[in-house]
């Protein structure tokens, strides 16, 4: 049988200490943050924390120092990712392109568009989008319809790109495109493209989302040009280069960590000495967080070995958005307190805010049917 | 020099061999009838897979707390109707307490924390006092490590079989789990050593790792069935909501066995010197694997429908150990109220720190 496999991953000292950087650096920049704006996580967006952070050498670490890169190690990079989670920092306006759109450049970029973008992403500078869904394709990321045809000079693209977080608020996205109807071949004919999204012919339309909060946004394109050296890689080969980001974008520890807010909240109003049932909820939760901890940082060390973990960064993710979903549930079962809004205590609004965003945990980034489809794969059932 | 890493693979691969070859349905079946499969216990002790972490100087193997994470989840696999997991921990006590670790099947006592056994001096000697319910193999164990008391002060005892009245009992899969009475009873050798706890903290410890290879048993296993058995003209496999399932299974197998493995690991880099540094994880683990247990037992018989639920097919082995071996030494009730404690006592801000810290 295909099985997956984690092994036990120990940081090398390098990263601990880099742990203790990183902790000091955040405590100055996010201050006396509360912990239900915490509680946004990577929802958080703040051009100016990206630019400290990129200041320190903390976006883009990986890459090669040419491109403005630190040429650090996967594990070292994953420290600071989880110590700005855990914080509930506001990442948002880097995280995007630190996480998918600069790796994905790196890999199938052009050496100008290297130059142009990673050293600007690596200083905090640029932010981006991702322009995968439309309105009929959702999960079935293949089925897209936008079209990007060649014309003088560059692609021409209409159509409309849907749940594209931060749109208006960023410099560029990465899209895919069709450049070619392929009958009965929907996987073939699709190609990435760097959108300059002030370009003329796109317009940004808001949606928003059940907690009232603008993050997603509608994109349309009409008769747009994306001039030809914004192609990325090679045309028709998007399907190919969208799977590899894709992977990029399931194996970190923003996966098990968007509700520990809340799990520290529960914890202070529980108190010191707290009474039995609430001390039986916090242990099986921290049992659950550092078993997720550890897999995951597994996962990056497979990556920092140079493997290929797409299952079980599946796996994790899974597991991972599970948990951090069941929290604000099982903070109601234990308590039972009414999740607020603007007012009431900071435990009262940090569940509030969960309680709310909890079910895109497991949507967004391929849903849980999509992972577990991933996974039942993994194991040769399909 | 082959690295750790290789030498484990090594270790794997002797204990699967010996047990997938020995452990057949027959033999568990006369096992849970009440034969002792003597046969079988003498190759698992002739490879040196009952003490794999206790010194040589000591009788053991000389390994670590990892090699004994494989061979533990390897027998958990197989489902091994024999006490290797009690003999390792024993054996480790006994060892780390200064005793002679002696060959052949050992067993622990107490298994619950409101035992309390008692020692007395009797001239250069000692005398044991006390009854223990629910003793693994407590009527098969040619000798017993005890976590007793000598005026309040913490002891670990080791007793020889003959020495106990024995009453004899069960759990779930027919593992014999037996009423051991000593009344002023002869010791073998006695000294001060860890407390009660200690030795539930090893108990918890080595069922974690069992568990967590009956998960990666009934995952197998679960696959293996859905693949090859139709239903309205295809495979289960190709049902997405069996697959789904089985996925959601995976999960937990997957973490079920990194929280076991982090567990040992500890041991390794703390636990052997201190047990009581290792205890956090020890409680995470039987916490996370106890739970997939349960999850992961329910799964594997709904893909298996009612084949799953004979005595003829050979699942239920494994899952009626999980639903044991869940609650023996501590289930995740007991061990969630001393993480929640801990975690609690050091306060929210604390929790990652100290996550981070281990």
């Amino acid at each position: 049988m295909p099985t997956f496999n984690f092994d036990l991953c120990e940081l090398p000292p390098e990263a601990q200490s880099l742990r203790a950087e990183v902790r000091e650096f955040l405590r100055e920049a996010l201050g006396g943050m509360s912990s239900s704006k915490r509680a946004l996580s990577w929802g958080g967006f703040d051009r100016e924390f990206s630019r400290q952070l990129g200041a320190r050498g903390w976006i883009g670490m990986m890459w090669p120092k040419k491109y403005g890169g630190h040429e650090r190690t996967a594990l070292e990079r994953y420290v600071v990712l989880e110590e700005c989670l855990s914080a509930g920092a506001p990442v948002s306006a880097h995280w995007v392109a630190d996480r998918q759109s600069g790796p994905l450049l790196l890999r199938f970029g052009t050496e100008e568009q290297r130059q142009r973008f990673l050293p600007r992403i690596a200083r905090g500078e640029l932010a981006f989008a991702i322009g995968m869904s439309e309105p009929d394709s959702g999960s079935d990321l293949a089925s897209i319809r936008t079209r990007a045809e060649h014309v003088e000079g560059g692609y021409r693209v209409n159509g409309t790109k849907i749940w594209t977080s931060n749109a208006h608020i960023s410099d560029y996205a990465i899209a895919l495109f069709r450049t070619k109807v392929v009958p009965d071949k929907k996987h073939e004919g699709l190609s990435q493209f760097l959108v300059d999204l002030k370009s003329p012919g796109i317009r940004i339309r808001p949606i928003i989302d059940l907690a009232g909060g603008h993050h997603f946004n509608e994109v349309h394109f009409e008769n747009a040009i994306v001039p030809d050296d914004m192609l990325v890689g090679k045309e028709g080969e998007g399907w190919r280069q969208v799977s590899t980001e894709l992977a990029f974008e399931r194996s970190g520890p923003e996966r098990y960590l968007s509700s520990i807010r809340l799990i520290m909240e529960l914890i202070r109003e529980a108190g010191r000495e707290p009474g039995e049932r609430a001390a039986v909820v916090i242990g099986r939760l921290t049992a659950h967080l550092i078993t997720l901890r550890q897999m995951s940082l597994s996962v990056a060390g497979m990556l920092q070995a140079g493997q290929n973990p797409n299952l079980e960064a599946a796996v994790v993710k899974d597991v991972g958005t599970s948990f951090e979903q069941e929290i604000p549930e099982t903070v109601h079962a234990l308590l039972g307190v009414e999740p607020r809004l603007g007012s009431g205590s900071q435990f009262e609004r940090t569940l509030g805010y969960l309680v709310q965003h909890a079910p895109s945990f497991s949507l967004r980034g391929g849903t849980r049917e999509i992972l577990r489809g991933i996974i039942a794969r993994g194991l040769g059932l399909r | 020099m082959p690295g750790d890493k290789e030498l484990r693979t090594l270790l794997a691969d002797t204990c699967s061999g010996l047990f997938a070859a020995q452990v057949t349905p027959q033999l568990q079946e006369s096992a849970e009838k009440g034969a002792w499969p003597e046969a079988l216990w003498r190759q698992v002790e002739e490879n040196g897979l009952t003490l794999p972490q206790v010194p040589e100087s000591r009788g053991g193997a000389g390994g670590s707390w990892s090699d004994a994470h494989v061979v533990l989840i390897t027998a958990g696999r197989h489902a091994v109707p024999l006490p290797i997991a009690e003999t390792m921990m024993g054996g480790w006590l006994l060892a780390q307490s200064g005793l002679d670790v002696p060959m052949g099947p050992i067993t622990l006592a107490p298994t619950s924390l409101h035992t309390r056994l008692t020692l007395t001096r009797n001239g250069k000697g000692w005398r044991l006092e006390g009854s223990a319910p629910r003793v693994p193999w407590g009527r098969q164990a040619e000798h017993v490590v005890v976590a007793a008391e000598d005026e309040g002060r913490p002891m670990i005892a080791l007793v020889a079989r003959g020495a106990a009245s024995v009453e004899e009992d069960v759990n779930l899969a027919l593992e014999p789990r037996d009423t051991l009475t000593w009344r002023a009873a002869p010791v073998v050798a006695a000294i001060p050593g860890p407390s009660v706890d200690r030795l539930w903290q090893l108990g918890a410890l080595a069922r974690a790792a069992q568990m967590a290879g009956g998960l990666e048993y009934l995952l197998a296993q679960s696959v293996k069935y859905v693949t090859e058995r139709s239903q309205f003209g295809r495979t289960l496999a190709s049902f997405q909501a069996i697959q789904h399932q089985l996925a959601l299974l995976a999960g937990h197998t997957a973490a079920a066995g990194m929280a076991a493995q982090h567990a040992f690991a500890t041991m390794d880099a703390r636990g052997a010197a201190n047990l009581g540094e290792a205890a956090f994880e020890v409680a995470v683990a039987k916490v996370r694997v106890g739970e997939a247990a349960g999850l992961g037992a329910g799964i594997a018989h709904q893909s298996h429908g009612a084949i799953g639920f004979t005595y003829e097919h050979s699942l239920h082995f494994v899952t009626r150990r999980l639903w044991s071996w869940r609650a023996e030494f501590g289930g995740e009730s007991h061990w969630s109220l001393e993480l929640g404690r801990e975690v609690a006592a050091r306060g929210a801000e604390a929790l990652w720190p100290h996550l981070t810290s281990r």
